[in-house]
């Protein structure tokens, strides 16, 4: 078994708890064990972008301070949110001495971070460490004639220095989707914006965005699509669902470790959701239960 | 589109245009108009002004643009950030005109009157960052 120490994020910890479920079978799997940080706190979730903020990188610094002080070099994450704001929180703070110095002055109860610290999506992992093929040997339900579409949104690919891809034509998913026997069917709102924290001040703007993000993959002819991050996945699933009218054309959402898990037979953990993945799963052959 | 914001009897501080470049890390003279940031961005439908109008005010030094809406509208996702020609990181500027906002006291968003509906916790975390002082 290969290990990587793991930072789960509040929305994974909490209403993303079928991400995490999904995510450590499949890597089961595949021959990888996710090992819980020891104590771990809020990576803020938003980067912060004023250049005078350095209040908002303590988060991130404490995370990465443990991290190194566990003795390890690798940091993995499944929350693309967390992914974005802890690694570019790394470059910004090691980026100039002087802000590592002050940072690390007021978190006078941890160890000082020094630096080198890689975060690492699971997309990643699976892409340039676990690779596609040992994916594909390790398959035991192909999603033959599943037809997903894959929902990158922000922070998985933007900014592109920081990003697990290409931030405008990724393929990270489609590529691991083709692997898991799936067909991928990209979108051309995939890397759009589906309101993100704007939901709690402006629920119908996150409505509107997410109803153009599922009618632009049903066109595609997409059964479901796949997220990977919490504050997406409650986008496309809550507020799509709430729109007005949304119910006949709804299409649904999963994790992409769901997706994982389903194909490698591990447990997809799929929740009750606003919008139920079931039947479009068990028309293409790929029956699932919900746990109660 | 949402009503334009109208700017009569502007003051114009080249102060003010070097005040969010020095919070943003940005300048914002760099930028020529073309309008790309806001052809793409997703919420500008609901914004007062566009990202590049917001840009324009910032290089006139015009500070009726605290009092423009779009910049509490925009949801950092940098579509325009990884468009714009002349790499200006227009999140960044976004987020200068909040903080300056914030900072002389406006707060858009009262965090007890967000509905207290099952939430995610990213949603909360990240609307009392950026709309909160
Ligand atoms: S895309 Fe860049 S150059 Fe064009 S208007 Fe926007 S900020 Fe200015
Ligand atoms: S970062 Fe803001 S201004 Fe730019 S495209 Fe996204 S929401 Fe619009």
């Amino acid at each position: 078994m290969n290990s990587i120490l793991y930072y789960p994020g509040c929305g994974v910890a909490d209403q993303a708890r079928s991400m995490e479920t999904a995510a450590r079978g499949a890597l089961g799997a595949l021959g990888w064990e996710m090992e819980e940080m020891e104590r771990w706190n809020c990576c803020g979730t938003v980067y912060s972008l004023a250049t005078d903020d350095l209040m908002r990188h303590v988060g991130p610094a404490r995370i990465l301070a443990r991290v190194q002080d566990a003795g390890h070099e690798h940091l993995l994450t499944l929350c693309s949110m967390c992914y974005s704001t802890l690694k570019r929180s790394e470059r910004f703070l090691t980026e100039e001495r002087d802000r590592l110095d002050r940072v690390n002055a007021f978190l006078d109860d941890e160890p000082d971070y020094t630096g080198g610290v890689r975060v690492v999506h699971l997309l990643e992992l699976v892409r340039d460490e676990i690779g596609y093929e040992a994916v594909e040997e390790a398959v035991q339900r192909p999603l033959s004639g599943l037809k997903v579409s894959p929902y990158y949104g922000c922070t998985l690919t933007r900014p592109r220095a920081v990003g697990v891809d290409d931030p405008e034509r990724p393929r990270v998913l489609e590529d691991l989707l083709l692997a898991l026997g799936a067909e991928p069917v990209s979108s051309p709102q995939g890397v759009e914006c589906c309101g993100a924290y704007l939901t709690a001040s402006a629920p119908e703007v996150a409505r509107r965005r997410a109803g153009a993000i599922a009618r632009a993959a049903a066109r595609g002819g997409a059964d479901l699509m796949v997220t990977s991050c919490p504050l997406c996945q409650y986008n496309l699933d809550t507020r799509q669902g709430e729109a007005p009218g949304a119910s006949a054309h709804a299409v649904p959402s999963l994790y992409f470790t769901q997706l994982l898990a389903l194909a490698l037979g591990a447990d997809p953990a799929v929740d009750e959701q606003v919008i139920d993945p079931r039947p479009v799963l068990a028309a293409r052959g790929l029956a699932v239960e919900v746990k109660a | 589109m949402a009503e334009q914001l109208r700017l009569a009897k502007a003051v114009l501080s080249v102060q003010f245009a070097r005040r969010v470049e020095e919070l943003s890390g940005q300048s914002p003279y760099r930028c020529y108009q073309c309008g790309k940031c806001g052809a793409g961005c997703p919420f500008a439908d609901s914004m007062d002004l566009l990202p590049n109008q917001v840009l324009r005010l910032v290089q006139l030094g015009d500070e009726k643009v605290l009092e423009a809406g779009a910049p509490w509208s925009c949801a950092s996702c940098l579509a325009c950030e990884v468009r714009c020609p002349r790499g200006v990181d227009i999140a960044k500027v976004m987020e200068a005109v909040r903080l300056l906002a914030l900072r002389k006291g406006r707060s858009p968003v009262a965090l007890g009157k967000v509905p207290g509906e099952r939430l995610p916790q990213i949603a909360v975390v990240g609307i009392s960052r950026k709309m909160t002082p």
